[in-house]
């Protein structure tokens, strides 16, 4: 052994030396020239799965990170294709179960726990992340050719010109779905249309539902608070206050639940407009079941709508389209006029309670 | 049935005579707005932009500009409060996309 891989010995860091964080399945290792590489398996277990449904309900979402470092995935040798992924534990587990049957090396960069689109976004899955790992892992040992293949959403943070001049390595953009890498590759690693680009199909919008729902429920005691303060006006006291938050609560489920699942059938591009929309359909419907007073109607007609609206443009976070200048100039119009619908509102439900 | 945002509202513009017709904008794009005429890029519709940045990114002649960023409503507020450039904070309390 000469000096130099002496050298790489004691400095090449591979995943596997961190074994306290791994969720991954290790079946094994690979002697490479520098190290040995951990072998994670291709099939998803079913602790797997129900993290990775966890997750999806915000559950435990800080801590489900795998170690950054390189990885194997079947019996990769010099001449296999290194695909790089984020360290978000459901990011890699749908790259190492689309991998099943693909002899490759997997870089697993540190993105926080992020998956590679929203890490690209912040610079988290970055040149600079990338390269460090390129280097941290001596990949130059384990492979003999000079190519990686990213996901193209991580072309947000990555600038494969900067990281050939880094580091020598040639970025080749694979497919935006880990599921198309096997389809990827066999077609010499060429991706079609339709695997460069990103869809929000129904499927889509109801995978992010679930984190929209958990995180819009820290709104849920201001909408307690706010319905006792209005049924404590009313004679017939605690059985309304129920019927107040389950309305009140409705017109948050109609902007993070029914907004994002039926998104293109609802008027408008504007997404306040959209949940402002739902919320009217949303009230009238309520009105309709409660036979609501009018005066209350009123209030309820410039609330709920207004509440939907809010929760509606909230959603522009969890998009594949929406871009910062409309989010902002979206937000300029939108929030002052939902203000000024909630405060109108309140003034109504005041009203109410002296009439 | 495809979804489009806000109208002529995005940042991106392309520079065609510093454009040397590489593809790589053409390749990165999650929205697929970009094709080739007579060797140099062009933008065939700016409303599909999310200002993701990725072809600017990877346009190794600096022909492309556009002011990018994240789309989210939390993520400008976020940054409104503490008085910087919109984040949505994931990482933090991983309240976020």
């Amino acid at each position: 052994m000469n000096e130099n891989n002496k050298y790489s010995e004691s400095f090449c860091i591979s995943g596997e030396h961190f074994l306290n964080n791994i969720p991954v399945s290790i079946t094994g290792n690979i002697r490479t020239d520098s190290m040995e590489v951990a072998v994670v398996s291709g099939k998803l277990e079913w602790r797997d799965i129900f993290s990775g449904w966890k997750v999806r309900w915000g559950i435990g979402r800080n801590k489900s990170t795998v170690e950054p470092g390189i990885y194997a995935a079947g019996r990769p040798d010099k001449t296999s294709p290194v695909i790089v992924t984020s360290n978000y534990s459901l990011t890699f587990d749908t790259v190492r179960s689309s991998l099943s049957e693909t002899d490759c090396w997997i870089l697993v960069l540190d993105t926080k726990g992020i998956n590679v689109w929203c890490a690209a976004g912040k610079g988290t899955f970055g040149t600079v992340e990338l390269v460090k790992r390129i280097k941290s892992v001596c990949l130059e040992n384990i492979v003999t050719h000079r190519e990686l293949i990213v996901p193209q959403l991580g072309a947000t943070g990555i600038s494969a010109h900067d990281v050939r001049n880094f580091s020598g390595f040639r970025v080749v953009y694979g497919p935006v779905r880990a599921s198309d890498i096997p389809e990827f590759l066999m077609a010499g690693k060429k991706a079609d249309d339709s695997m460069r680009r990103v869809s929000f199909k129904v499927g889509d919008r109801l995978k992010v539902v679930p984190v929209e729902l958990v995180q819009s429920l820290k709104f849920l005691p201001l909408l307690f608070i706010y319905s006792l303060v209005f049924s404590m006006g009313d004679k017939s006291g605690e059985s309304v206050f129920i019927r107040d938050f389950l309305l009140l609560s409705g017109s948050l489920f109609a902007g993070t639940l029914f907004v994002p699942v039926f998104l293109p059938f609802i008027p408008g591009r504007w997404f306040a407009l959209k949940g402002w929309f739902t919320g009217v359909f949303y009230t009238i419907s309520a009105g309709f079941i409660f036979k609501t007073g009018l005066i209350d109607l009123t209030g309820n007609f410039l609330v709920f709508p207004a509440v939907a609206s809010f929760f509606a443009l909230n959603f522009t976070g969890a998009t594949t389209f929406t871009s910062p200048s409309g989010v902002k100039k979206e937000m300029k119009y939108a929030i002052p006029a939902i203000i000024i619908m909630i405060v109108a509102g309140t003034a109504v439900n005041i009203l109410d309670i002296f009439f | 049935m495809g979804l489009k945002y806000l109208k002529g509202v995005s940042t991106l513009s392309l520079d065609r005579g510093k454009c040397r017709g590489c593809g790589m904008c053409l390749t990165v794009c999650p929205h697929r707005i970009f094709k080739l005429a007579e060797g140099k890029a062009y933008i065939t519709d700016s409303d599909l932009c999310m200002e993701c940045g990725a072809c600017q990114m990877n346009c190794s002649y600096a022909a492309i500009n556009v002011d990018a960023g994240v789309g989210c409503a939390a993520a400008v507020i976020n940054g409104i409060i503490k008085g910087s450039a919109p984040s949505c904070g994931c990482g933090e309390d991983n309240s976020c996309c």
